[in-house]
């Protein structure tokens, strides 16, 4: 065994508000910059939907990710084999109208204009060129438009639905959305990194933290193909790559991530898995249908002696192995199994989790009465709004099966809850929805209590990082001693 | 004055470009970077960047081989079908280089979106890539069978400024087109280090060999532990 510590995170859908304050608090820190306007290493998409950058899960188009090839892993559009082909011109690259032009307005107008007849007006005028432009394309520009013919329609996970589902979601009445949240997954078998010829993407020992050492990047921009999710971006103005960095620095200091920080719905959870490393390569050459089972398996139980001795023989510091104990990523993930990965299916172990949405159930209207389909009390799964099979092809490899076992138990959880609050079902009820979920009441409980009064202590739980003892991997710290300190000297400056 | 411009220059560029980049990459690594534009316009740029690395690789490759083993080059090439071939292949990749510099010159300047990056040492670079694959075409165009006497002419005079002994008798009588070859090159040499041509200092050949995934530890337990254990 070679136990590895992963920071993880789990996004809890049905929280999910979709009102984009994560993606605001990443701006803010990290990508207001010249060449990294465009960039949104948080985004929310709508799904249905087509995402940012366009149709990013098309990857016949993008070819991101991994794929088995004769029971051989390999890069699907990069890698070494095809590092001469893309080198000078990377025909699977996404340019700037793949995701948007960048745009601000000229405010100035407001207040400088003479005095006339009309009210002076701010135009849109591009952030790159700097020419004025007419407004076509945003990060969201397809915002709560679930069931339109326009985004909706070529949303590619609709290749796993019949033509009359997709009809179906059109229809007025059965219009359906959710929000889809997506930073940098920080993968088990990351593929940027994997495409990086430069060598200048790394996966952090200590804690599975994924980045990009700028000095080293020389712009050969095959990260930005390699990632199936498009969470690596390519400054226009630096000549590097960026992407999503956890808020690194903000970890070490134990704080949360700002998205995680900032979000409203409080849908973020963050924490350590203990992970078995000498498996992953088992993992990532599964057949489609156990790559998730396997994901699961390869995370192991940080409160099994075993475990931990193994973790200390690895170098997993105690409070790592502490941290791990308290996690809220491994209730969801794997004691509740209630979290899945995003698109398991390109094969690079993904670390980002969500528990996907129970989302409206079905109504039909009868004598002007709106009521809800099924005999039961909430309904069944069965009757969702959005078919599980669409859930299926974003979370499960299509495997209905694992999303219809995750939205039993969140509807176990509900009809326990309203026994208890309400009484208007009986305990026989939900009792018989519990054990069909193949849950306990108290397990009911926790999951209510994670789900719904989770508190921040809760829902952050951030390992000491003691960067302080990182010094001694370069400097003998009793040397130095009564010095005004030590550290990573380094000129600031950049063109 | 070709004493200077063959006999000192090519040392004055060498040494600028060597010291001036070993300088630079120790200094602030970050400037090493190929800075690709092609996120902001990808279209023009294959029909300039693909014909231009593939064919000025490929002259560039006739040019190191001839300088390296010139006899056996001028053996190779003693048959005439053999030269024909030589001729053609070189032939085609000037040209198809010198369309490529065209077309990202005309991106270069015509795009808007290209202009926005674009950096006077950037035009400088492309201008003289034009003037250097132009004469160079027009060497093999003019004065025939350039493959040939290139490896007997100008290698001798080039493998003297190797051994720190410059010969400019070698070149003193070129024509011009030949001269203005070997100084542009040197030129080109000289602004290595403040352009974008630094990228191909940089080419990613350890890719090749090494792992796929990367994993560094800022403070690597498992390692300091073993070191006690020894």
């Amino acid at each position: 065994m070679d136990i590895r510590a992963q920071i993880s995170m789990v996004f809890h859908l049905d929280k999910c508000i979709g009102c984009h304050t994560c993606s605001i608090a990443c701006k803010n820190i990290w990508t207001d910059r010249k060449g990294a306007e465009y960039m949104w290493w948080n985004n929310v998409e709508t799904k249905p939907g087509t995402g940012y950058p366009h149709r990013w899960e098309d990857q016949e188009d993008y070819q991101g990710g991994w794929i088995l090839n004769g029971g051989e892993i390999e890069l699907k559009g990069t890698g070494k084999k095809r590092l001469l082909k893309n080198i000078f011109h990377n025909s699977t690259l996404p340019v700037l109208d793949d995701y948007y032009e960048p745009w601000t307005y000229t405010y100035s107008d407001l207040f400088d204009s003479p005095q006339g007849d009309d009210q002076p007006v701010a135009r849109p005028y591009s952030m790159v060129t700097g020419e004025y432009m007419d407004v076509k394309a945003g990060p969201n520009w397809d915002d709560d438009l679930g069931g339109s013919e326009l985004y909706a329609k070529n949303d590619v996970n609709y290749d796993a639905l019949t033509s009359a589902e997709r009809e179906d979601l059109h229809h007025l009445q059965k219009m359906v959305m959710m929000y889809l949240p997506r930073i940098c997954n920080h993968c088990q078998n990351p593929a940027c990194l994997a495409s990086c010829p430069s060598g200048a993407i790394y996966k952090r020992g200590e804690d599975g933290v994924v980045l990009i050492n700028q000095e080293k990047c020389r712009a050969w921009r095959m990260c930005v193909t390699g990632c199936p999710y498009k969470k690596t971006y390519y400054n226009w103005q630096s000549g590097k790559s960026e992407k999503c960095v956890l808020c690194y620095p903000r970890l070490e200091a134990g704080e949360a991530p700002a998205c995680m920080h900032s979000c409203v719905g409080r849908i973020r959870y963050i924490g350590v898995l203990l992970y078995d490393k000498d498996k992953i390569e088992g993992i990532i050459h599964q057949d489609e249908k156990q790559l998730i089972q396997a994901q699961k398996e390869a995370i192991v139980d940080p409160f099994d002696p075993e475990v931990i001795k193994a973790a200390q023989d690895c170098g997993v510091s105690t409070h790592m192995i502490e941290s791990a104990q308290k996690s809220p990523v491994y209730k969801w993930v794997k004691e509740w199994n209630l979290a899945l990965p995003l698109h398991a299916e390109y094969r690079t172990v993904p670390m980002l989790f969500y528990v996907p949405p129970l989302l409206p159930v079905m109504g039909n209207i009868s004598h002007n009465l709106y009521d809800n389909n099924g005999d039961q009390f909430f309904t069944s799964i069965d009757d969702c709004r959005l078919p599980i099979k669409y859930l299926a092809s974003l979370f499960s490899c299509g495997d209905e099966s694992l999303v219809r076992d995750v939205l039993k138990k969140l509807m176990a959880v509900r009809v326990h809850r309203r026994e208890v609050t309400t009484g208007d079902i009986s305990r026989s009820q939900a009792d018989d929805a519990l054990s069909q979920a193949g849950i306990t009441a108290e397990e009911a409980e926790a999951i209510y209590k994670l789900s719904s009064l989770c508190t921040f202590d809760q829902r952050f739980v951030i390992p000491a990082s003691h960067r302080e003892e990182a010094i001694e991997m370069t400097k003998m710290v009793l040397e130095h001693k009564g010095e005004v300190g030590f550290g990573f000297k380094e000129d600031p400056e950049r063109i | 004055m070709s004493q200077f411009l063959f006999g000192v220059f090519p040392y004055i560029a060498s040494v600028l470009a060597v010291v001036i980049t070993i300088y630079e990459y120790r200094r602030n690594s970050f400037h090493f970077s190929s800075i690709s534009s092609q996120f902001l316009e990808g279209r023009k740029l294959f029909w300039g960047s693909i014909p231009w690395h593939y064919g000025v690789l490929t002259v560039l490759l006739g040019h190191l081989l001839a300088f390296l083993f010139p006899s056996a080059y001028i053996a190779f090439a003693k048959v005439p079908m053999r030269l024909l071939i030589l001729e053609v292949i070189s032939l085609v990749c000037g040209f198809m280089a010198f369309l490529g510099l065209v077309m990202l010159f005309k991106r270069r300047m015509l795009d808007s979106r290209i202009n926005i990056i674009t950096t006077n040492f950037d035009i400088s670079l492309l201008l003289l890539l034009l003037i250097q694959v132009a004469s160079g075409v027009g060497v093999a165009l003019f004065y025939r069978w350039g493959s040939s006497w290139y490896a007997s002419a100008v290698v001798p005079y080039l493998r003297s400024l190797w051994v720190l002994d410059p010969e400019i008798s070698y070149i003193a009588n070129m024509p011009f087109v030949v001269k203005l070859h070997v100084f542009n090159s040197f030129l080109i040499v000289a602004i290595i280090p403040f352009t974008r041509l630094m990228h191909f200092l940089v080419a990613p050949v350890h890719y090749f060999w090494r792992p796929y995934q990367i994993v560094i530890w800022n403070w690597s337990r498992r390692k300091i532990r073993k070191a006690d254990q020894q």
